[in-house]
């Protein structure tokens, strides 16, 4: 699946997107940030507060416990603060 | 009743005298329109400009998404959304709001809807340049806009 970075979650990790594989145990958005976190320290630092990540699956806001298995693009950004 | 909404993602800025004839154009049963614009500020005057990053894609769809929330709460004529990324200096427009009923209340009360929405769901960023040529802080969301949004859902 594609993953996606905004704002300073994109300048944390150090890119805009990438592609990424996780085992199957990896089940949920919650277990996807658990696992991107341990994928090095920019990501630790991305992801050192993950209740205050915001995602999007296929371009839809969805909460820390839905599951990830059908998702072609995850997307992961801070609160927003458009407007 | 006619369900017309413009929603544009755009990095020109625009033009609200323009987007409001377009709306009330060639009707009769308009009675009230109601426009929000949204501008950059500069509170301490140490802004240069602010860098407004979105999610392609995702910004039109969940903008369009919070539109037929409101379409479907207030019996609207016709809703304008325009939300600008790039960067914008003090004084810029931002975001335009317009919504058009045959009454005040309906135009009124979706504007609001609408912005209060936009301002939690819709997939934009904005970051503060500082006027002593630093790259500031990124902005950070507020409380008080949740609950501003949250609000929505008791009533």
């Amino acid at each position: 699946m594609k993953a996606v970075y905004f704002a300073w979650v994109r300048e944390r990790i150090g890119r805009a997107e990438e592609e990424i594989t996780p085992p199957a145990h990896v089940a949920n958005v919650a277990d996807l940030i658990s696992w991107l976190s341990e994928k090095g320290e920019e990501y630790a630092y991305a992801f050192e507060k993950p209740q205050v990540i915001r995602v999007a699956i296929d371009r839809t806001h969805v909460k820390h416990d839905t599951p990830i298995h059908q998702a072609r693009e995850i997307a992961f950004f801070p609160p927003m603060t458009g407007g | 009743m006619t369900q017309q909404a413009k929603i544009s993602i755009q990095q020109e800025t625009f033009d609200l005298a323009q987007e409001m004839q377009s709306l009330a154009q060639g009707r009769a049963d308009v009675g009230a329109i109601v426009t929000f614009t949204g501008l950059c500020r500069d509170e301490n005057a140490a802004l240069s400009a602010l860098e407004l990053e979105h999610y392609p894609g995702m910004a039109e769809e969940e903008i369009a998404r919070v539109v037929s929330q409101a379409q479907a709460r207030w019996p609207l004529l016709g809703v304008t959304v325009i939300h600008r990324y790039g960067r914008m200096a003090p004084g810029d427009q931002i975001v335009l709001v317009i919504t058009a009923s045959s009454h005040r209340l309906a135009a009124f009360e979706s504007a609001e809807f609408l912005m209060d929405y936009l301002k939690t769901r819709a997939p934009f960023w904005k970051k503060e340049h500082r006027s002593d040529g630093t790259s500031g802080d990124w902005v950070s969301a507020k409380d008080h806009d949740d609950h501003a949004a949250a609000r929505w859902e008791q009533i």
